[in-house]
């Protein structure tokens, strides 16, 4: 039996699951029926059991976020495959700390109270969350995941990624880049030949990729970004100015205030949405001390702030082009991806870059720059599964974004493959030992486009072993350098003349070992039947006591005399019938009362809002009137058609 | 780098064991995938050895055989038959990325035919340094510029850091730019006249268009290089 493939967008500020819905991508709903997941951990510490603290996920912990900042993890994506070295800036501007005794190529650890995670296993809670939240609505376990990541990842940060999936009990199929997710996801129904552009400005980084479609095969030409660009670099420029404005006005320095901070990032970040559609956007924040820091920033001066983020943006655009041996004109479409693409600078450079509007063209922005990447993840699922008809004609090309080389006399690099090659693409090159009688020998191998090793990502250090004893020169050892389809580098060894397979020890630098992935596994149980069933049981008893408690208020609320008696028999028949049933253990009967239940009480639902509505025209706001008329019944969630037994 | 089999050695399939010629990457009785075969660069496509290509019919192929190979066609089936995927598809992809690029393709087929090649090409948009630091191949009949060339680099250089501005050696320099690319063409374009020459020609004409290619290699690179220092030096 195949289960379903589903499509994760593991995003820095927020992650999506979706699957293919017949011929179309759809996004799968949390439970609290909203589409995105924030990236944002929550570990309760003190309820820790047996070893594993109590994790929550998404919505739920980013409101932990302002009342207990020092056990929520945020942002890990921009942590995600790197060393202590690489991310001191960025934890500046975290919140939580790293475990200090960590050794140089080790991969760091984030420490809560006495607990140490890895960035890997942190992603990982939050795949689980999006891996439920599937098996929620399929009512089945899902087990292999497409999960895209940004096209100018390194070796490192995708098997990180890899290794997260693994933890959360997920086999991942494949590696997808972000850009080119989303031209699979506009490519559904678009055109079908032309060269695209996609232009991925998201929370954390940015990417852009160039793409030549035809016949429904994708092939990417060229690819390049900057993984530490992205709407946070905004939302920190805007928090650095509150701060220092903070300082110097009220003389409060808030900086040593973890939850004081997240507040004003809250802050600044309504700030950003709200000039993307408003000339001037208003900071009003109580500081500590009950002082309040009021501030305008107009649009202009906001574009002017962000300009030099902005046009870090345009080096890789630039490089893609010539790389691709195209002219900005040789683009026919240009797809707009992150939530950052909603701001209209970002919106006039991409113009000015590509020389849209003077030839009559605009950027696509018709898919919601949020979901397109998890929904053309979802695409490329359908693909893998091999079940469908929509999919069966396309299929993609992509490139490895870096170019793989490894360290020479002098420590200079000698590139064997170079970057945008497609992939799988493969190196084979040969070394000898340098003294009679030599074993070994050492190869490192790096990433990246610069001249020195020193100057490129070091991927790994590999060391041959078991080289029959020669005279020097004489061993030929033949190295295979082979990049998969997921873009990430296996080595394989042979010593030629004696026809020995050579031993390789591979030392990934800041990567996780297989034992040590192995014992990051969450919960084991999460692959049994016996508890997938227990766990759906619990979720669905939770999900039915929500919606009884509403029903039960329902009389209080003034829109329940407006209702036909009819109606009101009907409501009541349908709870006293929930009510019963969910103290059995009939998932699929507790289910189906759930749903019936949510039907009978629609049109109340519906009354209420009105009420809602007319109350607010009379000068209350939404808030109150909610609270005068008590909560109203909402659908919990959407459900899966005919999954039911 | 490569070996060339002798495609008339039967080989056993993985899954079937009934034997098959080893040039087909499914086998023809249980329709599985097999391992890559042990052919060159051109037989991966079913094309003859020749300097030169015909692009689109290449391009046309390449997504053909990606449709039957790539691990996206397998990403369910068992780990042999995924394994066979990877390495067939990165043999395709190597191929045509050597076979699409004008001088990947030179290089390939000369050393295919057993010429000595002095450097490789590391890349066709001359970004590789590999041999910069090499200068004991200056075409005899460039020494004279190329010294001239030199100097100039280095006073723009001088000039640059301390922050002059001159635009006289700027114009010689972008003078000198232009020279050099309009050499490079030539060179481009005599490459593809000894190209029908190996291809049209006998086995006396093969071996003196592939000794004249050799050299054109050679003094393509040397002014490729120079040419890309020239511009570095402009656009700093």
């Amino acid at each position: 039996m195949t289960g379903r493939v589903v499509g994760i967008d593991l995003g820095t500020t927020n992650s999506l699951v979706a699957y293919m819905q017949g011929d179309a991508p759809v996004v799968i709903p949390g439970v609290d029926g909203s589409n995105l997941v924030p990236s944002v951990v929550a570990l309760d510490l003190i309820a820790a059991e047996g070893g594993r603290p109590t994790v929550t996920v998404g919505n739920t912990a980013r409101k932990a976020l302002i009342e207990t900042p020092e056990r929520v993890i945020y942002s890990v994506k921009r942590l995600m495959g790197r060393g202590l070295e690489e991310i001191q800036d960025e934890l500046r501007l975290f919140p939580f700390r790293l475990a200090d005794d960590v050794e140089a190529g080790e991969v760091p650890r984030i420490q809560l109270g006495e607990m140490r995670f890895t960035p890997p296993e942190i992603s990982a809670y939050i795949l689980r969350q999006l891996k439920r939240n599937a098996e929620r609505f399929f009512g089945a376990p899902v087990t292999q995941a497409v999960i895209t990541v940004p096209a100018y990842f390194n070796d490192a940060q995708r098997q990180a990624t890899k290794d997260a999936g693994r933890m959360a009990g997920l086999d991942v199929l494949r590696l997808v880049n972000e850009p080119t997710a989303a031209a699979l996801a506009y490519g559904l129904d678009r055109a079908k030949a032309g060269t695209i552009a996609v232009y991925d400005l998201g929370g954390g980084t940015f990417d852009i990729s160039i793409l030549k479609l035809r016949d429904g095969i994708f092939e990417v030409q060229s690819t390049n970004g900057d993984t530490h660009l992205g709407g946070d670099d905004i939302d920190n420029l805007l928090l650095a100015i509150a701060l220092d404005e903070i300082h110097a006005e009220h003389g409060v320095d808030l900086r040593g205030h973890p939850g004081a901070v997240q507040a004003i990032r809250k802050a600044a970040i309504e700030a950003k949405i709200a000039l993307s559609t408003e000339p001037v956007a208003h900071f009003d924040i109580e500081l500590p001390n009950g002082d309040r820091y009021q501030r305008e920033i107009p649009r202009a001066v906001f574009e002017l702030l962000i300009e030099p983020v902005l046009e870090r943006t345009a080096r890789p655009c630039k490089q893609a082009l010539s790389d691709a041996g195209i002219t900005p004109e040789e683009i026919d479409e240009v797809v707009l991806v992150g939530g950052s693409t909603r701001i209209p600078a970002v919106r006039q450079l991409v113009d000015d870059l590509f020389h849209l509007a003077a030839r009559g063209k605009k950027p696509h922005i018709e898919l919601n720059p949020d979901e397109v990447v998890a929904l053309g993840a979802a695409v490329q699922a359908d693909i893998l599964a091999g079940s469908s008809k929509t999919t069966e004609e396309m299929l993609l090309l992509d490139v490895t974004p870096l170019s793989l080389g490894i360290e020479a006399l002098g420590g200079t690099v000698a590139r064997i493959i170079q970057r945008n090659s497609t992939i799988p693409a493969s190196a084979t090159e040969h070394f000898t030992t340098g003294v009679d009688g030599q074993t070994n020998v050492a190869i490192h191998v790096v990433q990246g486009e610069r001249e020195l090793a020193a100057d490129c990502r070091s991927l790994a250090r590999f060391d041959l072993r078991g080289i029959p004893p020669m005279s020097a020169g004489l061993p030929r050892i033949e190295v295979r350098f082979l990049i998969d389809a997921d873009g990430i580098l296996k080595v394989t060894a042979r010593e030629q003349r004696s026809g020995q397979a050579a031993d390789i020890e591979v030392k990934p630098t800041y990567g996780l070992t297989d034992e040590q992935v192995e014992g990051m596994i969450l919960d084991s149980f999460d692959h049994a039947e016996e508890d997938f069933a227990k766990r759906l049981l619990i979720e669905a008893r939770n999900e039915a006591e929500t919606i009884l408690a509403a029903v039960e208020r329902a009389p209080e609320s003034p829109a329940w005399s407006q209702l036909t008696g009819e109606e009101q028999v009907g409501i009541d028949a349908a709870r006293e019938r929930l009510a019963t049933l969910k103290l059995g253990e009939d998932l699929a009967a507790i289910r189906e009362a759930t749903l019936a239940l949510d039907r009978a009480t629609r049109r109340f639902a519906e009354l209420m809002m009105d009420a809602a509505v007319t109350t607010a025209v009379r000068g209350k706001t939404m808030d109150a009137a909610g609270e005068e008329l008590g909560e109203a019944v909402t659908a919990p969630h959407a459900m899966a058609p005919a999954e039911f037994k | 780098m490569l070996k060339v089999l002798d495609s008339a050695v039967p080989i056993a399939c993985w899954s079937c064991s009934i034997g098959h010629i080893d040039s087909t990457l499914f086998c023809p009785h249980c329709s599985k995938i097999q391992p890559p075969p042990g052919c060159d660069f051109y037989q991966v496509f079913g094309l003859e050895r020749g300097f030169q290509v015909d692009l689109p019919a290449l391009e046309r192929e390449f997504h053909r055989l990606s449709r039957k190979v790539h691990p996206d066609r397998f990403a369910r089936a068992g780990e042999t038959e995924r394994e066979w995927s990877l390495a067939d598809t990165a043999l395709l992809n190597d191929a045509y990325r050597t076979l699409k690029d004008p001088l990947f393709r030179t290089e390939y087929l000369l050393k295919l035919e057993g010429a000595e090649i002095g450097e490789e090409f590391a890349a066709s948009n001359g970004k590789d340094r590999k041999g910069q630091k090499d200068p004991s191949r200056v075409p005899a009949d460039l020494l004279e510029e190329v010294f001239e060339l030199n100097m100039q680099l280095e006073e723009m250089r001088m000039a640059r850091s301390t922050g002059e501005d001159d635009p006289q050696l700027q114009a010689g320099l972008e003078q000198a730019k232009g020279k050099f690319e309009g050499l490079l063409d030539e060179v481009d374009r005599e490459l593809r006249i000894q190209w029908k020459a190996w291809d049209e020609g006998d086995a006396a004409g093969r071996h003196a268009a592939q000794g004249t290619m050799v050299s054109l290699l050679d003094r393509r690179r040397y002014l490729s290089n120079l040419v890309r220092d020239v511009t570095e030096v402009l656009g700093a």
